[in-house]
């Protein structure tokens, strides 16, 4: 006698297929891109970047001290064969300095052989307590870099307008801010981020959107991508976990989980519920109540 | 005696140097640093030849963490 088994057979997994990110010429593994700033220590800098699976990582421009001890310096930390270098602007107030930032960056990875010599992230800030970027600077920045042969990676706020007007400029991504650099407060204006997208990626669905800044938490990278984000750019809120090498590891789940949702397709959100289970064959009977009546 | 700006500090050099020997100074490999004269970066390639002159505001920079 066979025994039919209670259940159906599973239905056969339809794999959520998924492409690399490019950007700027550059085909990325991971979607996360990460910073190497605020660690207590070089060493849990570099086994928090190797638990978060990102393999490109951005790195600022600073005065290197030519006389007396200058300490350890982070490139001994740095696998060059497996990290694609961004250098970045950070700390820059005007676009002349920013520039200048870009410039200097280059020429270091150039003589290093990193790949990441060709491109920047570009960051032009306007106020020292907000971290605000200066959208002013930013786009005489922008424009100066792109017509210099950069490709530009360029931080930004969540306004539509500056962001398309970047685009228009030619940088190779736009990365609006989920809220001020640090601050830890997530995706404060998700509708302003859903319109970058829209407008962004019209009739171009694969430039590049990615959101820097802002980052407290895991869910906050899976938000990110589950509005379409292409990648998602964070440094504190790893660096400054209780424990920054787990909340590398979270981040690194929580990137792969919001894309692959995104990918999958939310259900919409319905004012009612909806039934799980069939709805015929209940032993049950149903609520008494005016309401519940009204509605058999 | 030549007087320069490196990294906003006056330096006074007995005689003059070019880039390549003002980076020996340098704690770190030369590899790691980059160099701006007068805002223009200086190309490695051009830091054997390149002297520093009297006057000139030189920025030495290197890469450090940074998000």
């Amino acid at each position: 006698m066979e025994i039919e088994a209670d259940e159906a057979p599973p239905a056969e997994a339809v794999p959520v297929v998924d492409h690399p990110l490019v950007v700027g010429g550059h085909r990325l593994a991971s979607r996360l891109i990460v910073g190497t700033g605020r660690y207590e220590t070089m060493e849990e800098m570099r086994e928090s970047l190797d638990r978060s699976g990102a393999d490109c990582v951005t790195v600022a421009v600073r005065r290197e001290k030519l006389y007396g001890p200058s300490g350890q310096n982070i490139l001994d930390f740095l696998d060059l064969d497996r990290y694609t270098l961004l250098p970045n602007t950070a700390g820059c107030f005007n676009a002349t300095d920013a520039i200048r930032a870009a410039r200097l960056g280059r020429e270091i990875l150039r003589t290093l052989g990193n790949p990441g010599s060709d491109w920047v992230k570009l960051e032009v800030l306007g106020d020292s307590k907000t971290l605000l970027p200066d959208p002013v600077e930013t786009l005489t920045a922008c424009r100066e870099l792109v017509a210099d042969g950069f490709r530009v990676l360029c931080y930004t706020s969540d306004d539509p307008v500056i962001a398309w007007r970047l685009k228009e400029l030619g940088a190779a991504s736009v990365m609006p801010a989920g809220s001020p650099i640090g601050s830890g407060q997530g995706l404060l204006n998700p509708n302003n981020l859903r319109i970058i997208l829209e407008y962004l990626k019209q009739g171009d669905p694969d430039y590049p959107v990615i959101i820097d800044a802002g980052v407290g938490t895991a869910s906050d990278v899976s938000q990110a991508f589950e509005l379409g984000a292409d990648g998602v750019l964070l440094n504190t809120a790893i660096a400054h976990a209780r424990d920054p090498v787990g909340m590398a590891e979270a981040m690194k789940h929580a990137a792969i989980a919001g894309r692959m949702a995104y990918l999958a397709g939310r259900i919409p959100k319905r004012l009612y519920g909806t039934a799980s289970s069939p709805t015929e064959g209940v032993i049950s009977t149903r609520p008494y109540g005016a309401a519940a009546r009204n509605r058999r | 005696m030549i007087t320069v700006t490196v990294n906003g500090s006056p330096v006074e050099l007995e005689v003059a140097v070019s880039i390549r020997e003002l980076l020996l100074a340098a704690d770190v490999p030369p590899n790691y640093l980059a160099v701006e004269v007068n805002a223009d970066v200086i190309p490695r390639e051009e830091h054997d030849s390149r002297m520093v002159r009297h006057g000139d505001q030189v920025e030495v920079v290197t890469l450090v963490g940074g998000g």
